[in-house]
């Protein structure tokens, strides 16, 4: 199920951004956020809603559909040129708290949001009666439907929260590179490459991965700079060869 | 209605004279057809002709075994550079040179599929969609694949250059029948893949993989074997277009590209020879042709050029087509999930118990 929502969430961004570039920033952000959220829940209430019992590879090829009609949309409107985007944060004011590691404004505002997402997150799927109905349904769809819940309302949800993440995400890494319609796939390879690195189904295991995987991209990137975009690839392979549920996940295996 | 009493029945290649007779007439409009469509019609049919021979590959891989595969345009990039490179640098003759390079994609299709024996569902989307992607940079970076500015494809020679024989096929219109017989031969080659005991493997593999392992088919060995059919295939079709185009760069291979090709099998219908023709001449046309020149189709294309005008961009309008092509995706699975070929068993239907 959540495979094929990161590759959309990226788009959202790309269009919504355009839509409000002409408005003050923190207006256009906060119509952005709630822009998403709609675009998540409403791709989730018309293309996924409709398909009746679809098959692993119909979610994929519905969600890939999306994406590129989303994708079509926004290059109508903007061109498929790259454009410039920036938040309102100086990458060029650095502190340098301890001697020798030198953060700016925008590390430590990536650092603060994640970390809010994180927490928000964690109490979410903890103590919420929706996240707890969440990881329900992900874990048994028909037991959940008969314990009461309303497996479609959950999916709306789940859609919407993980399009508005997804949107975050989006605007940090446009303020870092360009914006055009496609610019979310590579960032998309690398969180997925963390995700199985630390064990997908399990979010200190993402965190801790993604942060193994941000050190070793840019260890093996320092020494062949001429290959950076191929490790991610590399470090899925190798680790669904030497241990496929990932650094910290606990292996289950699933009865027939 | 198609009622077997045999294996024999069931195996033989034309079910009926009719098959057989509309089978010989399609075989004649084919060869014919270059006679009488003005030129680009012929570039086009080459086009279709490559997609399809992918397209067939492809449905072994996701239709009939049940694996999904986002990294077909690495498989394709592979037998495109792989007959090149040969040609120009070990001087092999064509056919020998894209046997060699669809091999090479295959055995890339074999290491892909090892991770696929511990992988189901949008996990092993994810992991070929990185292999693909993996492909375009490898190749993009290194210069003797001619790096980022492409590479120009040598002449299409049939004959044998150590031997002095040369057959150079230089219009498209020589290069249609080259490609419609290793289309025929694949697209045979692939039906009696699949109406033999691999075949049937691949399919017991799809319904269920653990039912399959228990009753003697050798997962490991069988969905490998799939993953490097589909491969060769794709192999194949690369070698092909590289010379269909004439020149092309890594980013001719791009990930739209291998889902554009997903998209093909599933329009087509998953699982048969006939849906994944007919996805990929669809498909084709619609992105070469239809779509491409949106704005020149009557009625229509005046009333998309004025809506751009209005609201959009009248540069973006060729990104129509990739807003067509996902809502046929979607379209295609909420309303008719076995694709093209659904209406075609339904069609048939009707009319061979019509009155009923």
């Amino acid at each position: 199920m959540p495979v094929g929502q990161l590759l959309v969430e990226g788009l959202a961004i790309g269009a919504c951004y355009g839509l409000f570039a002409t408005a003050v920033f923190w207006l256009a952000f906060v119509i952005t956020m709630l822009f998403s959220i709609l675009l998540g829940v409403l791709i989730e209430f018309l293309f996924l809603r409709p398909a009746k019992h679809p098959s692993i590879l119909g979610m994929i090829v519905i969600t890939l559909g999306a994406e590129m009609f989303l994708m079509g949309l926004a290059s109508w409107k903007w061109g498929a040129e790259q454009k410039f985007f920036s938040l309102p944060l100086n990458p060029s004011v650095t502190y340098e708290p301890v001697k020798g590691m030198i953060i700016n404004n925008w590390a430590i505002a990536v650092f603060a949001v994640t970390a809010c997402i994180m927490l928000f997150l964690y109490i979410f799927f903890k103590y919420t009666k929706l996240g707890v109905a969440m990881r329900a349904t992900q874990q048994n769809k028909h037991a959940a439907k008969i314990m009461g819940i309303r497996t479609e309302r959950v999916f709306s949800f789940a859609w919407g929260f993980s399009s508005l993440i997804g949107a975050v995400a989006g605007m940090f890494f446009a303020s870092r590179a360009t914006l055009d319609p496609a610019f979310m796939m590579e960032p998309f390879l690398r969180a997925f490459a963390a995700a199985v690195l630390g064990g997908l189904m399990s979010i200190p295991g993402v965190i801790i991965g993604g942060a193994l995987m941000g050190l070793i991209e840019n260890f093996f990137g320092y020494y062949w700079p001429h290959w950076k975009p191929i490790i991610a690839f590399i470090v899925i392979i190798l680790v669904l060869c030497l241990r496929p549920s990932g650094l910290f996940a606990k292996h289950y295996v699933k009865k027939v | 209605m198609d009622m077997k009493r045999d294996y024999y029945e069931d195996i033989q290649l034309f079910q009926s004279g009719v098959v057989l007779f509309w089978t010989v007439v399609l075989l004649l409009v084919l060869f014919t057809l270059p006679l009488v469509v003005p030129n680009y019609y012929v570039y086009l049919f080459n086009i279709i002709m490559v997609h399809i021979i992918l397209a067939v590959g492809l449905n072994i891989l996701v239709g009939s075994t049940g694996q999904i595969s986002l990294g077909h345009a690495g498989f394709f990039a592979i037998g495109a550079y792989g007959t090149v490179l040969m040609m120009t640098l070990f001087q092999l003759p064509f056919i020998l040179a894209i046997l060699i390079a669809a091999f090479i994609a295959a055995f890339f299709g074999f290491i892909l599929g090892l991770p696929a024996l511990r992988l189901e569902g949008p996990y092993l989307a994810i992991v070929s969609l990185g292999f693909g992607l993996t492909i375009m940079h490898v190749i993009g970076g290194v210069d003797a694949f001619g790096g980022r500015m492409g590479i120009k494809v040598p002449p299409l020679d049939l004959g044998i250059k150590q031997l002095g024989i040369s057959w150079i096929l230089t219009t498209d219109f020589h290069k249609y029948y080259l490609i419609l017989i290793m289309t025929i031969i694949m697209v045979v080659g692939a039906r009696n893949i699949l109406k033999t005991r691999v075949g049937r493997s691949f399919v017991a593999i799809r319904d269920s993989d653990i039912a399959a392992e228990v009753i003697g088919v050798n997962l490991t060995i069988y969905k490998t074997l799939a993953f490097a059919v589909s491969a060769f295939y794709a192999g194949i079709a690369g070698g092909l277009f590289g010379f269909v185009l004439g020149f092309f760069d890594p980013f001719t291979f791009n990930m739209i590209l291998s889902i554009i090709f997903l998209v093909m099998v599933v329009v087509g219908g998953l699982g048969t020879i006939l849906g994944g023709i007919m996805g990929a001449t669809l498909i084709t046309y619609l992105q070469y042709d239809l779509l491409k020149n949106i704005a020149e189709v009557p009625y229509f294309g005046a009333l998309m050029v004025a809506v751009s005008k209005q609201w959009f961009t009248l540069v973006g309008l060729e990104n129509f087509s990739s807003m067509a092509i996902g809502l046929i995706m979607i379209g295609i699975i909420i309303f008719e999930p076995l694709g093209m070929f659904g209406l075609w068993i339904r069609m048939k239907k009707y009319w061979m118990t019509w009155p009923f």
